[in-house]
């Protein structure tokens, strides 16, 4: 029997629904409520999401990680589905989410209406996309995020993100439509879109049905590709992500996420062994290594900050992508390391970047590269005093700013090191076997990663020395400490990555390991227990909704 | 039956593509609402186009003379998602308009 353990499983997407809905019930000038509201049910995810992490990788014997939906048995009805992998994330997008909604709260949930219920509704997404166990269920959750992400990406209007909401959208329902027809191709060939029982059949499918099998897991493929920014499918991502708000682009930093967690979940799943095996692991591995290439070039490039952390988006997604194509388990515990890191570091720093750039005049950045260029103009007028004080504002984002730069480059201390050293220990250190050699590819995968990293730092060098170490008469930008400790805590979270590298990296590991025997999840899902059905008579109300 | 539909989907497909990667903000949206169109009816034409076939199943039914009901359900859910985005991509082309003065998806008229 099952506890009320089953019943948190699908809490993720319920909180967030009735929190969203309820909101929509208070008018805007209420603010101090809406907030209050928003803020619970943000808490009450990370309690939740810790619980189901800490129930699917140590709970006991007895807890199975499958919420069959109103009490149907998996193939038929839609269940959802905790093991290690979607714990994981559950987890992530939580304590992001607490972070970018306590910095929108100083200011930006005001500048817009029905703030609050969109962030709640793209949690809602979020969630049930990592929980889900049934391609259909997939696409609606997939269009609930982005429902939701379209309204926060143009929150706060202005031609610039109406503009930019204008391609988002274009491409992202051009995407849905490709999401449609590689499922129902799919179902066509298969005759099922629960994922478990998928990979069941997917041994059984021949000829010509196989290949339009393959053919419809290729079209979803390019969907979930398109949301993680792969070259050259990605061009709406620096245009979108830089013009969004603070806090959105901050929660957007997981959006990238979700398309890596069902590439990973179906290529290890129903693409793990048999004939269809390793389908599309090129496409991934030369794809994510010009998505490395594009967004290097893109982070030199840039001028603006937000442009810069956009970027730096795709040089995470394209690295994510390109070791997920390699199909080496240890590397791939080393890129979900990667992943939990570099989407805390992306999202400090987008919040970062609106404290930096508050204060200076609009333009400021794209001049002071191009000031660089043509020699400075400033250079005469310099102040003879030295050693002046420093205000604490201008000390701690200075602090901060220098910690996101560490990060996004992979230098030691901080965990964005720990994360490229395990992948690139897995590519060509201790994890390979003597005598076979190491492919040029994975040679063309260390270069990439390690010059991105050397752009990254050029980059954020020198655009720090042009924001802390001008002049800085009246520019010491007005920063409340509720916007601050946002930044301080995801940075505190990197470090807390770092210090605990040991214990997060077994669990890593242990997840890849999981990963990669699909029968116990198969297992999990198919020979689910319903609620009730051993009892005669005690039918206790399906599964609790 | 099998040829018109394919035809069918096939010519709305070709149209929609084509007026997505037009220039005018309505061309696309008409586009998007085409292509919608021609992914309804490839779902239900992968369930096994079928006429005058009923998806219930009930005592002594030969299963081969029925229609697959997850299709449907899947095309309804299609539509309910598909109907509601492409209201809000009406909202905002109406709001780029308003802000931008022009219909041109890039918010500016090329250059003559």
């Amino acid at each position: 029997m099952s506890g009320w353990q089953q019943n948190l499983i699908i809490a993720p997407i319920l909180i967030p629904l009735l929190a969203g809905a309820i909101l929509l019930f208070f008018d805007e000038r209420q603010r101090v409520v809406k907030a209050m509201i928003s803020v619970v049910s943000c808490l009450a995810l990370v309690a939740i999401a810790v619980s189901l992490f800490r129930l699917a990788s140590y709970g006991p014997e007895r807890f199975e990680g499958v919420y069959m939906l109103g009490n149907w048995p998996a193939p038929f009805g839609i269940v959802l589905v905790v093991d290690r992998l979607s714990a994981l994330m559950l987890v992530l997008a939580s304590i992001l989410a607490v972070p970018t909604l306590v910095y929108a709260l100083a200011r930006w949930h005001a500048a817009g209406a029905h703030f609050h219920s969109l962030f709640q509704f793209l949690l809602m997404g979020l969630n049930g996309a990592f929980l889900t166990g049934d391609l259909f269920n997939l696409f609606v959750f997939f269009e609930v995020m982005l429902a939701a992400s379209y309204g926060l990406l143009m929150h706060g209007s202005g031609p610039m993100r109406v503009k930019a909401g204008l391609h988002y959208i274009a491409v992202n329902l051009a995407a849905a439509l490709c999401f449609l027809i590689g499922v129902s191709a799919i179902y066509g060939s298969a005759g099922t879109l629960n994922m478990a029982d998928l990979a069941v059949r997917i041994g059984e499918i021949e000829g010509d049905r196989r290949m339009l099998l393959e053919a419809g897991a290729a079209i979803l493929g390019i969907v979930f590709l398109i949301k993680a920014g792969m070259w050259p499918l990605n061009f709406w991502l620096p245009a979108a992500y830089s013009a969004a708000t603070a806090p959105v682009a901050g929660i957007f930093a997981i959006m990238s996420k979700v398309g890596i967690y069902v590439i990973l979940r179906l290529s290890l799943l129903v693409f793990g062994q048999g004939e269809s095996a390793g389908l599309g692991l090129n496409v991934l591995l030369y794809g994510g290594m010009a998505t490395v290439a594009f967004g290097t070039i893109g982070v030199l490039a840039s001028q603006a900050l937000g442009r810069l952390a956009s970027y730096s988006v795709l040089v995470s997604s394209g690295t994510l992508l390109a070791v997920l194509g390699l199909n080496n388990g240890m590397v791939t515990a080393g890129a979900l390391f990667y992943m939990v890191s570099s989407t805390l570091t992306i999202a400090a720093f987008f919040l970062l970047i609106e404290l930096v750039e508050r204060g200076q005049d609009a333009g400021a950045s794209v001049l002071a590269v191009t000031m660089e260029a043509y020699g400075d103009a400033d250079e005469e007028e310099q102040e003879v005093e030295v050693g002046v004080t420093m205000p604490a504002t201008i000390a701690v984002l200075g602090v901060c700013f220098a910690a996101c730069g560490i990060l996004l480059s992979g230098l030691p201390p901080l965990s964005g090191f720990v994360a490229k050293f395990t992948m690139l220990t897995g590519m060509i250190g201790s994890g390979v076997s003597a005598d076979a050699p190491i492919p040029a590819s994975v040679w063309w995968i260390v270069a990439l990663l390690i010059l991105s990293g050397l752009a990254a730092l050029i980059s954020m060098t020198r655009a720090g020395i042009r924001t802390f170490w001008a002049s800085m008469e009246g520019t010491v930008p007005r920063v409340l400490v509720m916007e601050m400790a946002p930044v301080l805590l995801l940075i505190a979270m990197t470090l807390a990555l770092t210090v605990q590298a040991g214990p997060v990296m077994r669990y890593m590991e242990e997840t890849v390991s999981g990963l990669q025997q699909p029968a116990t999840y198969i297992d999990a899902v198919i020979n689910a227990r319903r609620v009730g059905v051993e009892e005669p008579g005690g039918p206790e109300g399906g599964g609790g909704i | 039956m099998e040829l018109v539909l394919a035809i069918g989907i096939g010519i709305m497909t070709g149209s929609g593509v084509w007026l997505l990667l037009r220039p005018r903000t309505y061309q696309v949206i008409i586009g998007l609402s085409l292509l919608s169109y021609a992914v309804n009816l490839f779902i239900f034409a992968v369930g096994g186009v079928k006429s005058n076939a009923a998806p219930l199943l009930g005592e002594g039914v030969d299963t081969s003379t029925l229609t697959d009901p997850v299709p449907h359900a899947l095309v309804l859910t299609a539509i309910v998602i598909g109907f509601a985005t492409t209201a809000l991509f009406l909202v905002v082309l109406l709001a780029a308009r308003g802000l931008t003065g022009t219909d041109h998806v890039d918010g500016r008229e090329q250059p003559k």
